[in-house]
């Protein structure tokens, strides 16, 4: 991790991404990396790759209530609602 | 449409004991909260459990909920509180061992070093020796296909609970990450490392997915 503050390389980069998304890379280490990024096929790909799991990600569905869980939830809503009144 | 727009208006009515309000409630909370609620208790019926206690714990603390922060946040908070409960209860019944691999995992490149040329390569030391491959400009079929979602929850189930947990709330849930590090108690700098290491594994197992010969 003690590359010089040159060139970036790609072993270096794929270490970054997230930084780089997230927009916390400071404005010489974001230089280094959009200036390798122009000339690195490899790495292009590999950051469209990690954007790409990101969006998969959001499409995952969460589990929906099963029936006689909220049915049970909604008594509890009105046991204590005529206890408190 | 739907029925109440805001959190405000969710909390007023469920303050006015609106049984459609909870009802509002549930449906749109209770799988995030069973997902979140799995990166501490990893048992699914336990993580029904503690969701079910959980919202009690909404309903007899919603005169108490100040809008400081939103209800997603609130509610959620609420519910680590009981998982976490519970996981420590359980891990003090079991072996000491059972808990390997259920905390922060060693830090790990991203990439497997062997791909990419040795530090002493001449022209391309720590270049690309075997690059990626594009999955297609537009892979949207791809992913959003059973096949490769149901993948994708694999490669998530094998994390190690703290990554599975920041993975959850940004990416599958869409917190801000001050959010997400703020419900988690760990720095934001903390959270990326995290967030990185998991993103990374995912695009691994995709890889190895997409990559398979019999397709």
């Amino acid at each position: 991790m003690t590359a010089p503050r040159g060139e970036m390389t790609c072993q270096e980069l794929v270490e970054l991404v997230t930084e780089y998304l997230e927009g916390t890379l400071g404005p010489s280490e974001r230089q280094r990396f959009e200036g390798h990024l122009r000339s690195c096929d490899g790495c292009t790909t590999y950051l469209e790759q990690m954007r790409q799991v990101i969006a998969a990600l959001g499409h995952l569905t969460e589990a929906s209530i099963p029936e006689p869980i909220k049915q049970g939830l909604l008594r509890g809503f009105r046991d204590w609602k005529s206890a408190s009144g | 449409m739907r029925l109440y727009q805001t959190d405000e208006e969710l909390v007023d009515a469920l303050r006015r004991g609106e049984e459609r309000a909870f009802a509002a409630l549930l449906d749109r909370y209770y799988g995030p909260m069973l997902r979140l609620a799995m990166t501490q208790v990893r048992d699914r019926v336990q993580a029904e459990d503690v969701v079910q206690e959980a919202w009690l714990g909404v309903v007899q603390g919603i005169h108490r909920f100040e809008s400081r922060s939103s209800l997603r946040t609130w509610i959620s908070h609420i519910l680590l509180n009981i998982a976490r409960t519970r996981a420590r209860r359980e891990r003090r019944s079991v072996p000491f061992s059972a808990l390997e691999g259920a905390g922060d995992d060693a830090p790990g490149p991203s990439v497997d070093p062997e791909r990419f040329f040795p530090g002493d390569h001449q022209r391309w030391a720590h270049h690309w020796a075997m690059p990626p491959r594009s999955w297609g400009a537009s892979p949207e079929e791809r992913f959003v296909s059973n096949e490769t979602l149901a993948e994708i929850e694999r490669a998530i189930a094998t994390l190690p609970d703290t990554q599975r947990a920041v993975i959850t709330l940004r990416d599958i849930q869409g917190w801000t990450s001050p959010e997400a590090a703020r419900l988690l108690a760990i720095t934001e700098g903390h959270l990326r490392v995290l967030l990185h290491r998991a993103r990374s594994k995912v695009r691994r197992a995709l890889e190895h997915h997409f990559g398979d010969p019999r397709r």
